[in-house]
């Protein structure tokens, strides 16, 4: 269980345009071994997509660039495989995605089995011909709880839960090594948001793969995940155990802001707490530390120099807060 | 059992559904309708032309019946050759409506190849291609067939070749900026994090999308090409006589137009007809295909 999947280390991306350099993810690094599952949480913008999209190697190729870092699957620098080695044997095959918004994640002219059939017919590794292929479809829709006979019905045909059941049945068509789900439950509602997840859970258990969960909800984080990435203007300010974060008596102020903005059910509180201000314009980030603006506890050194990692097993703090009090 | 049946009767069943829309939604336009009846009468008629007459009496020269009025054995009258212009006007049936086709559907699948080209790859391919396209448009059509054809030779095939140049240019901005609306969308996005190749994506994925203003360009075409054609023929550039078309048959009837008029009334009937007919049903078309005109 302990074999290691993919392990990033000081990944920097940056979208350059004629006008703008936009730094979205600034020197994250984090591994995940086999059979585990990693929430990346954070705000809108706080380079989580980006990261995702860094791993299939799918940045908009006229503007995103990979500055530095290191993607290792597997133990391959993933950033040196060739652009079609990649679309060969590892997207869709190796690593599936399950995106966002259901509603346009699926191409409106396709049958959804089609759909299916495409991610399968891709990697046929086992040289499956047509009967089978389709069979294989009528068993993945099976898998995610829709009807077999439904694979004619085109993607307008579909709820908006079941559309994502379908995005799901297509990213674990090749039964991937990893999934990496961006906010896969955004879209739906609170109901059809715990069936999906009940689901992602039971097949991953199935079929034994990681997953890297991308979401702003941290509910979902408690249920699903074993580790916890928490990032920030693109970087990752906190990440340890689910436990190190949820039970934890060490917080990055930034984490301890965002459990405030839940409620809890064992206090009565009339207003939620919010983290003031907004996230920092990432074509000109502060210096130092990046939450240094919004924090309760910004001290001189916040705004002169980036954070020291402070290190607790495998409790990871990126806060002066933490360092300074190691040092005293 | 009960799934295997549905499964069967389902796909196509639902094939069938989004074509089964569209027509639908096009029987509601009457001028769309007569249009297609028009069209598919004109293509019977291109079609059986040899069971209606033999070939012979549109070439065979007849002095004794040359100029005849319209009467119950010429309907349409004799042209300056004693040939029949009913048989005539049919025979030109078959060769307008095949040039129309022929070159509406070469223009629209090289047009379409480069357009697809130019809104997936962007940056310089697109610039390249584009700017070539442009320099084609930059010429009024009429002429640049006609430079076409003078270098080439007058003849059925460098006639289709100088119309398909022509219109070329037309598809591939059409189909390039309606893939353009296309390209951005997530499940191409989707698509690509599933392994499919480049080729894959344009044609499969985003093209089919794409098609509303293409099949609506693509009918329009044919209507202008029609004319186009008539025009180049007219002034001697096109099909050459003896080929019953139409517009070659209002040039040799020109000199005649004062005293024996159905010579010219009768081709340019046809011609008239066929174009509108074209032009209606891409109107229909159009309004058909278009989602927010639902009802």
């Amino acid at each position: 269980m302990s074999e290691n999947l993919i392990r990033i280390k000081d990944l920097r991306v940056s979208y350059k345009t004629d006008f703008e350099t936009v730094r979205a993810v600034n020197g994250i690094s984090f591994d995940l071994n086999k059979g585990e599952v990693i929430g990346l949480v954070g705000e809108t913008g706080a380079g989580k997509t980006t990261t995702a999209l860094s791993i299939m190697r799918l940045l908009p190729f006229r503007t995103g660039r990979i500055d530095s870092g290191s993607i290792e699957f597997k133990g391959i620098d993933m950033l040196k495989v060739p652009d079609s080695e990649m679309r060969k044997s590892y997207r869709g095959e190796k690593i599936g995605m399950i995106f966002q918004d259901p509603m346009t994640a699926l191409n409106p002219v396709i049958p959804v089995g089609d759909q299916i059939a495409e991610a399968i017919t891709h990697h046929n590794k086992e040289k499956l011909n047509k009967a089978q292929v389709e069979s294989r479809v009528e068993a993945m829709l099976e898998l995610v709880g829709i009807p077999a006979f439904r694979k004619a019905d085109y993607p307008h045909q579909f709820s908006g839960g079941m559309k994502q059941r379908v995005v799901i049945a297509i990213a674990l068509a090749c039964e991937p090594d990893l999934l990496i789900a961006d906010e896969p439950t955004t879209a739906l509602d609170v109901t059809i948001q715990a069936q999906v997840l009940a689901m992602i859970t039971e097949l991953r258990k199935k079929l034994g793969m990681s997953m890297i969960l991308i979401t702003h909800d941290l509910g979902i984080v408690a249920q699903v995940c074993d580790k916890v990435a928490v990032m920030y203007a693109g970087e990752l300010v906190e990440q340890g155990t689910l436990e190190d974060i949820f039970t934890g008596d060490k917080h990055h102020p930034y984490t301890i802001g965002l459990f405030g903005s839940i409620p809890k059910l064992n206090e009565e509180t009339d207003r939620l707490e919010t983290i003031d201000g907004m996230m920092p314009d990432p074509t000109c980030l502060p210096e130092g530390c990046k939450f240094s603006p919004r924090c309760k506890h910004c001290m001189e050194i916040c705004k002169q120099s980036p954070p020291v990692e402070f290190i607790d097993g495998k409790h990871r703090i990126a806060c002066h807060l933490y360092a300074a009090h190691e040092s005293n | 059992m009960l799934r295997t049946r549905n499964n069967n009767t389902g796909r196509a069943g639902k094939k069938q559904s989004a074509f089964k829309e569209v027509f639908r939604r096009l029987r509601k336009n009457k001028s769309a309708m007569v249009g297609l009846c028009v069209i598919l009468l004109f293509l019977l008629v291109a079609i059986f032309a040899g069971v209606i007459a033999p070939y012979e009496k549109v070439i065979n020269q007849n002095v004794k019946e040359r100029l005849l009025a319209p009467c119950s054995a010429h309907p349409f009258g004799t042209d300056d050759f004693g040939r029949d212009m009913f048989t005539r006007v049919i025979y030109g049936t078959r060769i307008s409506l095949f040039i129309g086709v022929l070159v509406a559907g070469a223009s629209l699948l090289v047009g379409g190849f480069f357009g697809a080209l130019c809104s997936y790859y962007g940056g310089i391919v697109d610039g390249v291609i584009m700017r070539f396209m442009d320099m084609l448009t930059s010429l009024p059509s009429i002429l640049l067939s006609m430079c076409v054809v003078a270098a080439l030779g007058a003849s059925m095939q460098n006639l289709l070749i100088a119309l398909a140049i022509s219109q070329i240019p037309v598809f591939t901005r059409m189909v390039r900026s309606s893939m353009l609306t296309v390209v951005d969308m997530e499940y191409i996005e989707a698509a690509k994090a599933c392994g499919t190749h480049d080729g894959r994506i344009m044609f499969k994925h985003i093209l089919p999308n794409a098609m509303g203003p293409v099949i609506v360009q693509t009918t329009r075409t044919i209507s202008q090409t029609i004319l186009s054609a008539a025009g180049l023929s007219y002034i001697g550039l096109g099909v050459q006589p003896p080929t019953p078309e139409w517009g070659a048959m209002l040039s040799s009837g020109r000199e005649y137009m004062y005293n024996k008029p159905w010579l010219m009334i009768f081709p340019g009937i046809a011609l008239v007809i066929t174009s509108l007919s074209f032009e209606l049903l891409g109107d229909g078309l159009r309004d058909a295909l278009d989602p927010r005109l639902k009802d």
